[in-house]
């Protein structure tokens, strides 16, 4: 396709065109990059196909290598490879056709800001964690000598360095507490931060106060290790948050930035995809994708339409040619005009058509934030109660009435509450990243544990992409060479799936091959026509007539002689038998949601044991389809893989796509498993039920730990020592509870075990 | 009681060196990327 390039850059010479175009290409780059200083960049690379150590090694060493490169470093944990680079000292363009000849895609990474910015609020979470930490344990080992008896001067001392130590802890580490408190209440609302921070600052003053006018109980301890086990959760809850986001950008960027304008004197210039207006000429360069919809004027080239159409086959596009927005143009320069806008454009209905279905979800309230609701106003009020109680008790004794209250602060300070939903969610991703199962959203967990229906899309889901030859007629009389090449020149998938079954025989080559639409593929062997197509068409050459009763799925025959047959099925996908079976176990509802003919659904729904099955659906009808049911008050797990599912995926409660899913279906679902097998589907969803039974039960812990401590504190019996062992036991306790998940077996078998699985992979990298 | 006063200084001092530590290996991304540097020691090449 090369040719295309120099016939296309019509305007002066071609070398002064192409060296335009690599200027325009390097701009590009520099746009989305990080600039160091005049002319030295680093440029983020998105690379989803690194995933070992080979890749790593590859990558480095090829960038390595190059002129302008200074600095490679490859990323595993967030797929990235971030390059260091010179412009002065070669073109940027090096580097990313060297990445492509590595064999890695790549996106540049969108928005650098956002993610140095998320970088450094968990760099500074952790800081404040490790600082929060050293302080607890030293004002423990101090708090500890004072507990076990030391006379009253060293009592003193020691409360007075345990406040040294916590003022600038809890200045320093409880800022995250602080912030996000002040924001609820200038916002008018209660959130679980703000008894926390009450509590804490609270606490310190009060012992301040306690310590320097010789008093001898001090919680320096308390508010210290509050905000350890606090910010440990609050971390946890980050470090998932980012897994997921990781993979969302991972994921993601199938819209072009921008686009390149030709103006009438075939000037380019690079313009925002805001402003591509409809009629506006475009230029599309090799390895961009298509910024809107358009009509190609000039240029022919292999597009992946993938997003589209699921099919991962290359499309051949020429003049007179409409293409969607988002493709991937592959081989050639390509001039399009614009027929929309960006907003309008293919790629833009398919977004507003899952912001619309998104927009129930967003409405999910996860089971922290329920408890929050109910336990902050508790919390403040409880604290209050006691206050009052006492100053009517001890006639306006503010100290203890003072003292008791900031006691049931501390006592009810939702340790265990903040630890059981973060512990458990990590230790549940970690075991479904195991057993392939990737997360993309947080509180998808949690809306998994609630499926009581399960659709399944057909095609790619519940079968695979390529189907398979199930039975040839008539093969050992026939020349199988002749099949196999003929097969081998198109692209049909029925073709392929011949090709496949007669992949060990050998070829023998066939003459002026030509496609018919709708009919099947001619061509000559030696002088003698043959054919692979419908039966009908193919038996006007063959000898002998074929009766019509006769039903197959293709045909093949050389002129005059006697056909041969073959019967073509839709694959099932691995395990999708006994997927179902478990499902069914599971007492879930099946569905089948398809956009295919109702033969061929219903044959699969019936080998595989489905009654309720839905054919030729529009993605807007699955959407209804869902709707309904959720109306009905069902949680429905969808399972699809097409961006026609890509809708669908968004108005399920809860969905999941095979890793093989269009971009737009993987970026619309919550969970993206990577292994082949179906049984992901019952097996995530056990998961996610056991981890729904951890968290209530650490719920559960945590209220009845509250139940026992705060009648206590409300009577004035809580001590420093106390409330220390009764908060480290509860969030320890917590902590082993959702350990749990990771070790305990789930019903029925796990995919025989891991290990075989790792083993497997392992080969096949090892292959690779 | 009075004599072992010099343990608390210490005893905060190790702390410190440890929180030290910590900081440095934070601040030198030492975590940034996990996976990798567990990865890296298969790469025979880069050693």
């Amino acid at each position: 396709m090369s040719c295309c390039e120099a016939t296309l850059d019509n305007p002066s010479s071609t070398k002064d065109a192409s060296a335009r175009l690599q200027n325009l290409v390097e701009e590009r780059l520099i746009s989305s990059s990080q600039k160091l200083d005049k002319s030295r960049y680093r440029t983020r690379f998105i690379v989803p196909d690194m995933n070992c150590a080979a890749c790593i090694g590859t990558i480095e060493r090829g960038l390595a290598d190059l002129a302008p490169v200074e600095q490679v470093r490859a990323n595993l944990s967030m797929k990235t490879v971030s390059v260091t680079w010179d412009s002065e000292k070669g073109n940027g363009n090096h580097i990313t056709h060297a990445l492509k000849g590595l064999g890695y895609d790549y996106h540049l990474s969108s928005d650098e800001t956002s993610d140095a910015t998320e970088d450094r609020q968990s760099k500074r979470l952790l800081l404040s964690l490790a600082v929060a930490g050293f302080a607890a344990a030293n004002i423990m080992l101090l708090s500890v000598s004072v507990w076990s008896g030391a006379d009253a001067e060293t009592a003193h001392l020691f409360h007075l360095i345990s406040g040294l130590i916590a003022v600038p802890t809890v200045v320093f580490s409880g800022q995250p507490f602080f912030h996000s408190a002040l924001r609820a209440l200038s916002a008018k609302t209660l959130n679980m931060d703000v008894p926390i921070s009450l509590a804490v600052i609270l606490a310190l003053g009060m012992s301040i106060y306690e310590s320097l006018t010789g008093g001898t109980e001090a919680y320096f301890d308390a508010s210290v290790t509050l905000l350890f086990f606090l910010l440990i959760g609050r971390y946890l809850d980050q470090l998932m948050r980012r897994k997921a986001r990781g993979a969302v950008e991972r994921l993601h960027s199938l819209a072009a930035r921008g686009g390149t304008l030709v103006n009438k004197k075939g000037k380019v210039s690079h313009i925002a995809l805001a402003d591509i207006k409809p009629g506006m000429k475009l230029r599309v360069f090799p390895g961009e994708r298509f910024p809107v919809d358009g009509l190609v004027t000039d240029g022919i080239s292999e597009i992946d339409r993938s997003h589209v159409t699921g099919e991962s086959e290359h499309v051949l596009t020429q003049t007179g040619d409409l293409v969607e927005a988002g493709a991937l143009n592959l081989t050639g320069l390509v001039d399009i005009e614009a027929q929309t806008s960006a907003e309008n454009s293919f790629l833009g209905e398919m977004r507003k058509m899952m912001e619309v279905a998104e927009k129930g979800r967003g409405e999910y309230l996860r089971v922290a934030d329920r408890m929050a609701k109910i336990y902050a106003p508790a919390v403040h009020l409880l604290a209050l109660i006691s206050f009052v109680y006492w100053m009517i008790v001890t006639g306006g004794d503010w100290h203890t009435s003072l003292y008791v209250a900031i006691a049931v602060l501390i006592i009810t300070c939702p340790c265990a509450l903040g630890l059981a939903v973060p512990v458990a969610h990590v230790i549940s991703a970690n075991r479904m990243m195991n057993a392939g199962i990737l997360i993309r959203d947080e509180s998808a967990l949690e809306r998994l544990a609630e499926v009581d229906m399960v659709t399944f899309d057909k095609t790619g889901t519940l079968t695979t992409n390529s189907p398979v030859v199930s039975r040839a007629y008539n093969i050992e009389h026939s020349s199988v060479p002749e099949i196999r090449s003929l097969a081998s020149k198109s692209n049909h998938p029925a073709a392929k799936a011949v090709c496949t079954f007669l992949a060990e025989k050998d070829a023998s080559p066939i003459d002026r091959v030509k496609e018919f639409p709708g009919y099947g593929i001619e061509g000559l062997f030696g002088s003698k026509r043959v054919r692979l197509g419908s039966t009908a068409w193919v038996s006007e050459i063959s000898k002998g007539d074929i009766s019509d009763n006769e039903n197959y799925s293709v045909s093949f025959t050389i002129e005059n002689e006697l056909p041969t047959h073959f019967d073509i099925e839709e694959k099932l996908r691995e395990d999708a038998v006994s997927t179902v079976r478990e499902l069914k176990a599971l007492e879930m509802d099946l569905a089948v949601l398809s956009g295919d003919k109702i033969e061929k659904v219903a044959l699969v729904c019936q080998q595989l044991g489905i009654s309720d099955y839905l054919s030729n659906q529009k993605p807007s009808q699955k959407i209804e389809y869902l709707n309904a049911a959720q109306h009905k008050g069902r949680s429905v797990l969808m399972v699809g893989d097409g961006i026609n599912d890509a809708p669908a995926l968004a108005a399920g409660h809860v969905s999941m796509v095979p890793a093989s899913a269009s971009d737009v279906g993987r970026y619309a679902a919550d969970f993206v498993f990577i292994r082949s097998s179906l049984s992901a589907v019952p097996q995530a969803f056990k998961i996610a039920k056991l981890t729904s039974k951890i968290v209530r039960q650490n719920f559960g812990i945590a209220i009845a730990y509250n139940c026992i401590a705060v009648p206590l504190a409300m009577a004035g019996f809580v001590t420093p020592l106390f409330a220390a062992i009764a908060m480290s036991a509860s969030s320890i306790l917590v902590v082993a509870n959702s350990f749990r998940i990771s070790f305990q077996s789930l019903r029925n078998s796990e995919v025989s075990g891991d290990g075989t699985i790792k083993l497997q992979e392992l080969k096949e990298e090892i292959v690779r | 009681m009075n004599h072992l006063l010099f343990l608390i200084p210490i005893a905060l001092g190790l702390g410190l060196v440890g929180l030290l530590a910590f900081v440095w290996s934070l601040k030198n991304g030492q975590y940034e990327d996990l996976e990798g540097a567990a990865e890296r020691i298969f790469d025979e090449e880069s050693t």
